[in-house]
């Protein structure tokens, strides 16, 4: 049974007409509230792409439940382990002793001997100043064959520095080193998803014939230490540029990204970079263009004048595609997001300019708690704004669903024209986590 | 160090929830808002994994979204001047103060704090003192306990008409649909009211009135520390126990013997110690306390295996405390079958029989289609007519 507490509560502060916000940061930063949508992946999911490791994280009991339960929910309690520090551990000064022999205590009692082990310190690994490098020195001397990722589960420093998502998707890559230069062989990394089919970056290297290297294809430890080959790592996903920079930075290979976008020129000029880097002739985008039309206007015609939203958790850049939606005759009504990066302070701008009446709303602002949801039908992009708009159309996707340029808008379009003919299950879906993975619930 | 080891790693069992939910679990249905001094993760944490009410019901239960500067600069102006605004728009009924392992480690202090929220706000401001390195009984328990100290009065005194404090009662052990409403009713099947449920359907103003019962019952783990407060502030006497069919009259007897003597009991304590199979109970110790002893009326050796940092006067000396994998491991290496959450069959000796018994508090939401109302009379007609 819903019950919202649902009064009229004065939106200001959580939710601003574009043409007012501030960039980079539209909301104060107050108390915050999450809301029940969680298809993003967390770090735990992000860990699991390295095949044949095992996770283990060091921390105290109410910060391991959700990283715990995560792996419990998508079936791969097998592959991780906890260290429970508790509060001698945090007076005591031992810190380090407790983090080598507890996760040597484990390794030792696992039924198979891992290939790489993940090890996840905590914030107070930092606030104590845990020695990181004897922890990893002795465990590495201790377990000469297990390759130690050094992870990072502290949420404390992400709003000054790097995310712990950022800081594990390049900890993950670490064990990669480099082998002999394969002139033939591309790694596309930095993001959760496979490249969908019509994804234009897998288009040109499959016309190109060159081998892509992908985490959530690899099924080996062998086949993930395979990357190690590629002559280019090519990086879409924007909190995965600086894993692949790092790594590129070790393993001093060409290296391309091409951050998510939905302007014509802006992809045509990746695109053009991608084919240059790969010595191939430029692409004719015309048959791709075309697929993009016919689809926009399937769903211009589905959609009709059915408010859309969008949320960040769906695409890198929601101002991008409200910016293109727009464009395209669609009624983008709201935004849902809490900071603007630097690369959409262009959309940013033209939204303001072309289309100031349209909403930013803050998914963490305390008012988002109680502000009515499902009150008009919508057509949500992204598992949040259909929580936000309680409403069961919506298409259900993150990280753009594994699509890039031309083709990642025909994508959207046609899962658009789907959401607004088949109702989903919202209750149902959204409160999952890591879209992609398996999930028990 | 080779004991600290034991009960450190988790080699693929999960922990329990932690304080840090179980104070918000408990708090959740009040009017209150209830605010956690973390980083980030906590709050998700709580309502993906903890909290069952969140995607359909509205409760105010924020993050303060710590940060390091936040924590070395000691800045707790940013912490009172968010709450004070929040207190502003919402007008809760109270605010709790919840504290995770970095405040805690830098002895933020949150007594001050609440305080000047207090004066300032004039809303009634407690702290309950977790840290992150506990369980939900402790986290739950604490908070009740706070509360009680905060808001319950004695406005009548008890009238010895059987009327009974439900004490402890929050989704991580009661999930299912219904089940406080039906164990409700099995209280009054017995010739009792109830004056508070803490606190799953209840009011704070019901549970303010708390000091008026003539007896507590303690359903589960978390409801102990609240029902030794009314006693030592009320005299109002305890029963552990829950009223499962097959148990109800127990209860009955020890709530009406409660009454008469003024002193606690726990019923399913006592425990036949017979038989050479042995059934091993792995959980909250009020609920498998209570399974245990009808199983041992089977001529069945029942033995309790508490996980969580209950008190251990809820355990009969044939039960064990735990904690960690191993510890556990150890207690259920000769059991005949074993009784626990799904989740425990990863440890349990392959030729064990084992009877799976969800524990929302162990398992979350993992097996939510599957709970069921326990104190639901096996022959009550449904709503539709179908039995």
């Amino acid at each position: 049974m819903l019950k919202q507490i649902g009064r009229d509560f004065d939106p200001e502060g959580a939710i601003v007409s574009v043409a007012d916000a501030n960039y980079p940061l539209p909301f104060a930063r107050e108390l915050e509230f999450n809301a029940p949508a969680h298809g993003n992946w967390n770090i735990v999911h992000i860990g699991m792409l390295i095949p044949e490791a095992h996770e283990i994280y060091v921390g105290s009991d109410n910060c391991m439940r959700g990283v715990v339960m995560t792996a419990a929910e998508m079936n791969a309690l097998d592959r991780y382990s906890t260290v429970i520090l508790e509060e001698d551990d945090l007076l005591d000064g031992n810190l380090e002793d407790v983090t080598i022999e507890g996760v040597a205590d484990i390794i030792r009692k696992l039924p198979y001997r891992p290939r790489c082990v993940q090890v996840y310190l905590v914030c107070l690994h930092h606030f104590l100043g845990s020695d990181t490098d004897r922890i990893y020195g002795e465990l590495e001397a201790m377990f000469p064959d297990i390759d130690f990722a050094r992870c990072w589960m502290d949420p404390i420093m992400q709003k000054t520095g790097l995310t712990p998502e950022q800081k594990d998707r390049k900890a993950i890559l670490d064990p990669v080193r480099p082998l002999p230069v394969n002139p033939r062989s591309v790694n596309v990394i930095g993001g959760d998803l496979p490249m969908r089919e019509e994804n234009d970056i897998a288009r040109v290297l499959k016309a190109g014939g060159f081998t892509v290297r992908q985490l959530p294809t690899n099924r080996t430890y062998d086949e993930f230490l395979s990357m190690g080959e590629s002559f280019l790592n090519l990086c879409y996903y924007p909190s995965g540029d600086y894993a692949v920079r790092m790594m590129n930075k070790r393993m001093g290979r060409d290296y391309l990204y091409m951050p998510s976008d939905y302007d014509d020129e802006a992809i045509l000029r990746n695109l053009n970079e991608l084919t240059g880097r790969l010595n191939m002739k430029e692409i004719d985008p015309s048959p791709w263009l075309e697929e993009r039309d016919r689809a926009l206007q399937k769903a211009r015609s589905a959609v009709g004048e059915m408010p859309v939203t969008i949320d960040y958790m769906s695409t890198p850049r929601p101002l991008s595609l409200a910016r293109a939606l727009r464009k395209n005759g669609f009624q983008v009504q709201r935004v849902y997001l809490d900071a603007i990066t630097p690369e959409e302070e262009e959309d940013l701008r033209w939204l303001q300019k072309n289309a100031p009446e349209l909403e930013l709303a803050s998914t963490m602002n305390v008012k988002m708690r109680v502000m009515p949801r499902g009150t008009e039908p919508v057509l949500a992009i992204g598992p949040k704004a259909a929580w936000f708009g309680g409403t069961g159309h919506f298409v259900n996707m993150i990280e753009n669903g594994g699509s890039w340029g031309f083709g990642s808008m025909t994508f959207i379009a046609e899962e658009m024209v789907r959401a607004v003919k088949e109702e989903k299950d919202t209750r149902d879906l959204v409160p999952r986590k890591g879209l992609g993975c398996a999930s028990c619930i | 160090m080779c004991q600290l080891h034991m009960r450190r790693a988790y080699r693929i069992l999960p922990v329990y929830s932690g304080d840090v939910s179980g104070a918000a679990a408990a708090l959740f249905e009040l009017g209150g808002m209830t605010v956690m001094h973390d980083p980030s993760g906590c709050n998700s944490t709580y309502n993906t994994h903890d909290e069952i009410r969140w995607y359909d019901q509205d409760s105010l239960i924020f993050i303060t979204g710590l940060t390091d500067q936040d924590a070395i600069l000691g800045d707790d102006e940013r912490l009172i001047h968010d709450i004070e605004k929040a207190c502003g728009e919402f007008h809760p009924n109270f605010v709790a103060l919840v504290n995770s392992p970095i405040p805690y480690l830098n002895a933020t202090d949150f007594d001050a704090i609440s305080s000047i929220i207090e004066e300032n706000t004039g809303v009634p401001v407690f702290y309950v003192p977790t840290n992150g390195c506990h369980d939900y009984v402790y986290g739950a328990g604490g908070a009740f306990r706070k509360l009680a100290e905060c808001v319950v009065e004695r406005t009548q005194k008890p009238d010895g008409s059987g009327r009974v404090n439900l004490l402890g009662c929050t989704p991580l052990d009661f999930p299912a649909e219904g089940e406080v409403d039906s164990l409700k009713d099995r209280i009054r099947d017995g010739g009792f009211s109830i004056g508070s449920c803490w606190a799953m359907g209840d009011g704070l103003d019901s549970l303010k009135a708390a000091g008026c019962g003539d007896v507590n019952l303690v359903v589960s783990a978390v409801g102990l520390s609240t029902a030794k407060w009314l006693y030592e502030r009320f005299g109002t006497p305890y029963v552990a126990g829950l009223p499962l069919p097959g148990f109800e009259n127990d209860i009955y007897s020890a709530l009406r013997r409660a009454m008469e003597t003024g002193e606690h009991q726990i019923p399913y304590l006592d425990r036949a110690s017979g038989g050479t199979e042995e059934f091993v109970f792995i959980g909250d110790p009020v609920c498998m306390g209570t399974m245990a002893a009808m199983k041992s009326r089977q001529g069945i050796r029942a033995r309790v295996i508490c996980p969580v940092e209950a008190g251990s006067e809820l355990i009969g000396e044939q039960d064990a405390m735990t904690r960690g994998e191993e510890d556990v491991e150890r207690e259920i290496a000769h059991a005949s079958e074993i009784v626990a959450d799904p989740l425990y069959r990863h440890i349990c000796p392959p030729d064990v029989h084992f009877t799976p018994e969800i524990h929302f508090a162990f398992s979350g939401r993992m097996f939510r289609r599957q709970l069921v109302d326990r104190f639901q009379k096996k022959n009550e007609e449904n709503e539709d007519g179908t039995q």
